[in-house]
């Protein structure tokens, strides 16, 4: 297995007050070809920043991004615009936490799922994009598809939204797949298929997947590897297992104690 | 389909309203339209006859019924000075005023969408500072001011058309098409203005919303995300502003007949509320009032079908 | 205090748009207010020796057809203009805000018939509603006051309605009437004070909308009556004389717009205050 991602010193800067506020700090990630791994923190501790820097979308004039991030032998943070955007959506996708507001809310269903082939491949023609787009919603557990291509986003719940996305994620068969707080917006039991979802992705398609959550138990069940950030910097990383069974660093131990635990009778 | 008939019953109720505060306003006027008919040497006889024969013995309420009922099947009833019905004086009179509103509209369309775009695509920039204040300029001139202007620079210095120069549209259609250009900027020019500011509003709001970073995560560039994405959204609440615009564009189209020497709906209007004509009035108005209404009817069910949240279906 | 009032004015420095609303309005207003006590020629005093003149230090925006100084008519006709537009927007701002408030809070029938008519007044723009009520009170400029007044309700109230209906449901308003305050103390104290900036903005769009409106009407004639002068009046007086007396015409045309912009920048700074 080869490494297909690798960040280096990410450092992540605003200016929109005047004087340099630090969001992402030595941020180093290296990831591994199929491989799941989970960035964990409490809101403000810079996981989403770096997601969106990995995903080309922190582009405001206001930022400033130092480092390295290596893809494909190219320097996302410094490559051309046109380049950065050949792999957005085609080979590398990100979802959001917000399924309500993260679909337009004035298209198709169908139409939104095909985008990324409309852009990228242009030449797949209208009928075979279709074809794509209704496969791709099975796959990920749509499976009222034929009638789901034609509705509008307000009627769908939020989970089925949240597939919506991931399918329009997946389209282009991607290498990597952000997905940036997926759950936190839904349901206890839909949350869990979301999981069940990801995970099926990762082990037919051999997607790599950067996990972005707060909810530690989720990261425990889906990660291999996870990374623990807190004001900007990763405090903590390695296999999951060895993070969580035997936590190094007093943040991270401080929320692992925080996991709620149910304690039944005995 | 449900929601157009609960909308057009609204519509008819509110033409009913319409009409009767318009009726009721002009009956409740001092004067008495028989002496007004005969002019103050009649004799009272005479005058007690023509009342009789006006119906104006009769309550109000029967009145307006009467008066209602004959306006549904297009009697309009009779000028009180001209002594001819009205619908002969004011029918052949409504396609200039409404050609006009149109041509407006439709210019209003054509320059404000693209330069409302623009506007909001390059927000900060010196083209977009620069249109901001001509857009505030253009809001502070009334139409009529603009109408004087434009007959000055275009008509007299550049003497592209000759003011006052009016063609009618069953003599040369494109003549009359032609006079109406001039009028038309000037209704025009600060409904551009407006339509600028709200389009440029309504696309920068709507590209700071969530789904405009998912467009991004497809691969799409500026423009894919604002012509793909933000334009439709950013249109839906431009589409309820021009419907009520063009009801403003014929209320302004009366200020600028009067301007440019057109003699449309504006002319007799005017001189029928000297005179005190009223069933002239009460019919130009109540002309003007259902096309307003059958507007933003329509404009109500573009809304709709463009808006896929709303539905048709309620 | 002074230090407020230091830092008020460097604010205002600061932003182009509030400066030029301030440095525009304070002429105006100073032309109206000055027009009060001394003009430079009586405005309805014809010369037959003086007529259309051009601009000249002798009348600085040169005289009209009947040779009457046009800066003292354009003195007169701004006064006239801007206290019809002050009154049109405090008619139209108080029945408004007392009808939307009524309605909105209270709902039901009188609510529904109320909106009706509010409806079929709103089928009408503004300028044209006013020229039907003048056509039914008759012209001179205290009907166009109340025309034009009327006319403003219905955008009023709506406003103030939709406003008053969002408050309603909110906790304060709940939890105020679980304490037991009185409908009227409920409107007034509770709920328009919460609205007050949605009618500040609404007032200042309203104030120009009927400086417009006004000019419109008194262009046409149905505004106050000669000889007195009204803006827009002039206006089409002038505009015969575009081409041989151009600063008869342009001059209170520049008037009104410069009125209008005024009021518009200082519209426009206040919403950039923050």
């Amino acid at each position: 297995m080869g490494v297909i991602l690798d960040v280096t010193d990410l450092h992540i800067e605003f200016h929109d007050h005047g004087f340099p506020e630090v969001a992402v700090e030595d941020f180093d990630l290296m990831l591994e070809e199929g491989e799941i791994v989970g960035i964990v923190g409490e809101s403000g501790s810079g996981k989403s920043m770096s997601a969106l820097a990995i995903a080309g979308l922190l582009s405001r004039h206001s930022i400033t991004k130092t480092g390295r991030i290596m893809f494909n032998g190219d320097d996302l943070l410094t490559c051309d615009r046109k380049t950065l955007r050949s792999y957005q959506g085609d080979e590398i996708s990100m979802i959001f936490q917000e399924p309500m507001t993260s679909l337009n809310p004035v298209k198709r269903i169908g139409w939104q799922v095909e985008e990324s082939l409309f852009i990228h491949h242009p030449d797949i023609d209208k009928k075979k994009r279709k074809e794509m787009a209704i496969e791709m919603m099975l796959a990920v557990g749509l499976s009222d598809a034929e009638n789901i291509y034609h509705m509008y986003p307000h009627e769908l719940s939020g989970g089925m939204r949240q597939r919506v996305m991931i399918a329009a994620a997946m389209i282009g068969n991607p290498k990597i797949l952000i997905a940036d707080e997926p759950t936190t917006a839904l349901d206890v039991t839909v949350q869990a298929q979301i999981v069940e979802l990801l995970k099926k992705i990762n082990k037919e398609r051999g997607t790599s997947i950067i996990f972005i959550s707060h909810d530690l138990s989720l990261v425990n069940q889906l990660c291999e590897r996870v990374i623990v950030m807190q004001k900007g910097n990763i405090v903590e990383s390695g296999a999951t297992e060895r993070v969580f069974g035997a936590p190094q660093d007093i943040y991270t131990k401080k929320l692992i104690a925080a996991i709620p635990k149910i304690d039944i009778g005995n | 389909m449900k929601y157009i008939i609960k909308k057009v019953i609204s519509m008819i109720i509110t033409l009913v309203v319409v009409s009767l505060c318009v009726f009721l306003a002009f009956s409740i006027i001092p004067g008495d339209p028989a002496l007004k008919k005969l002019g103050t040497e009649a004799s009272p006889e005479l005058i007690a006859q023509t009342r009789e024969q006006m119906g104006l013995n009769d309550p109000v309420i029967v009145r307006y019924f009467r008066w209602f009922t004959a306006f549904l099947h297009g009697d309009m009833g009779k000028s009180y000075n001209y002594s001819v019905p009205v619908s002969g004086m004011i029918l052949n009179k409504i396609p200039i005023t409404l050609t006009m509103a149109i041509m407006s509209f439709l210019l209003t369309i054509i320059v404000s969408i693209p330069m409302g775009i623009i506007t909001a695509k390059h927000e900060g920039g010196v083209l977009d500072r620069v249109v901001t204040v001509i857009n505030q300029i253009i809001m502070a001139v009334p139409p009529f001011f603009s109408g004087i202007l434009i007959t000055f620079i275009f008509g007299m210095v550049f003497k592209l058309f000759t003011p006052g120069g009016f063609v009618s549209y069953s003599d040369d259609f494109a003549g009359f098409v032609g006079y109406l250009v001039f009028p038309s900027i000037a209704v025009a020019l600060p409904k551009i203005a407006m339509t600028v500011k709200m389009l440029r509003g309504s696309v920068i709001d709507e590209a700071k919303k969530d789904y405009t970073r998912t467009a991004y995560s497809r691969g799409n560039n500026t423009n894919g995300v604002l012509y793909r994405h933000v334009l439709k959204n950013a249109l839906i609440p431009v589409i309820t502003f021009l419907g009520m615009l063009l009801a403003d564009m014929i209320a302004g189209s009366i200020v600028i007949e009067q301007v440019f020497g057109i003699p449309g709906i504006s002319r007799i209007l005017l001189t029928s509320i000297s005179n005190r004509d009223y069933p002239v009035v009460e019919a130009i108005i109540m002309g003007i009032a259902m096309i307003v209404i059958v507007t933003n009817l329509l404009v109500d069910i573009i809304y709709r079908i463009v808006d896929p949240r709303i539905g048709i279906e309620e | 205090m002074r230090n407020k009032c230091a830092e008020v004015i460097k604010k205002i420095k600061k932003d182009p748009y509030m400066c030029a609303g301030v440095i525009i309005t304070v002429i105006i207003l100073l032309m109206i207010v000055v027009g009060l006590f001394w003009m430079p020629y009586e405005p309805t005093k014809m010369s037959a020796s003086e007529k259309l003149k051009g601009i000249s230090f002798k009348h600085i925006m040169g005289t009209d057809n009947m040779g009457r100084d046009v800066f003292s008519r354009v003195m007169y006709g701004s006064r006239v203009t801007f206290l019809i537009a002050l009154g049109t927007v405090f008619i139209g701002a108080f029945m408004g805000t007392l009808i939307g408030a009524l309605t909105g809070y209270y709902g039901g029938l009188f609510d529904e018939i109320t909106m009706r008519v509010i409806d079929a007044m709103f089928a009408f723009p503004s300028i044209l509603l006013a020229l039907v009520i003048v056509s039914v009170f008759g012209t001179g400029w205290i009907q166009l006051l109340f025309s034009l007044g009327i006319a403003f309700i219905p955008s009023f109230a709506r406003i103030v309605r939709g406003e008053v209906l969002r408050c309603r449901n909110t906790d304060y308003v709940e939890s105020a009437k679980l304490q037991g305050v009185s409908d009227v103390r409920m409107i007034f104290v509770h709920i328009l004070p919460n609205i007050k900036g949605v009618l500040a903005s609404s007032i200042l769009i309203g104030f120009n909308n009927a400086v417009l409106a006004e000019a419109g009407l008194s262009y046409l004639g149905v505004g106050s009556q000669p000889p007195y002068a009204s803006l827009g009046k002039m206006l089409s007086d002038a505009q015969q004389y575009m081409f041989t007396t151009p600063s008869y015409c342009l001059c209170p045309g520049l008037v009104i717009v410069l009125m209008v912009l005024g009021f518009s920048f200082l519209g426009e700074g206040i919403r950039r205050w923050e």
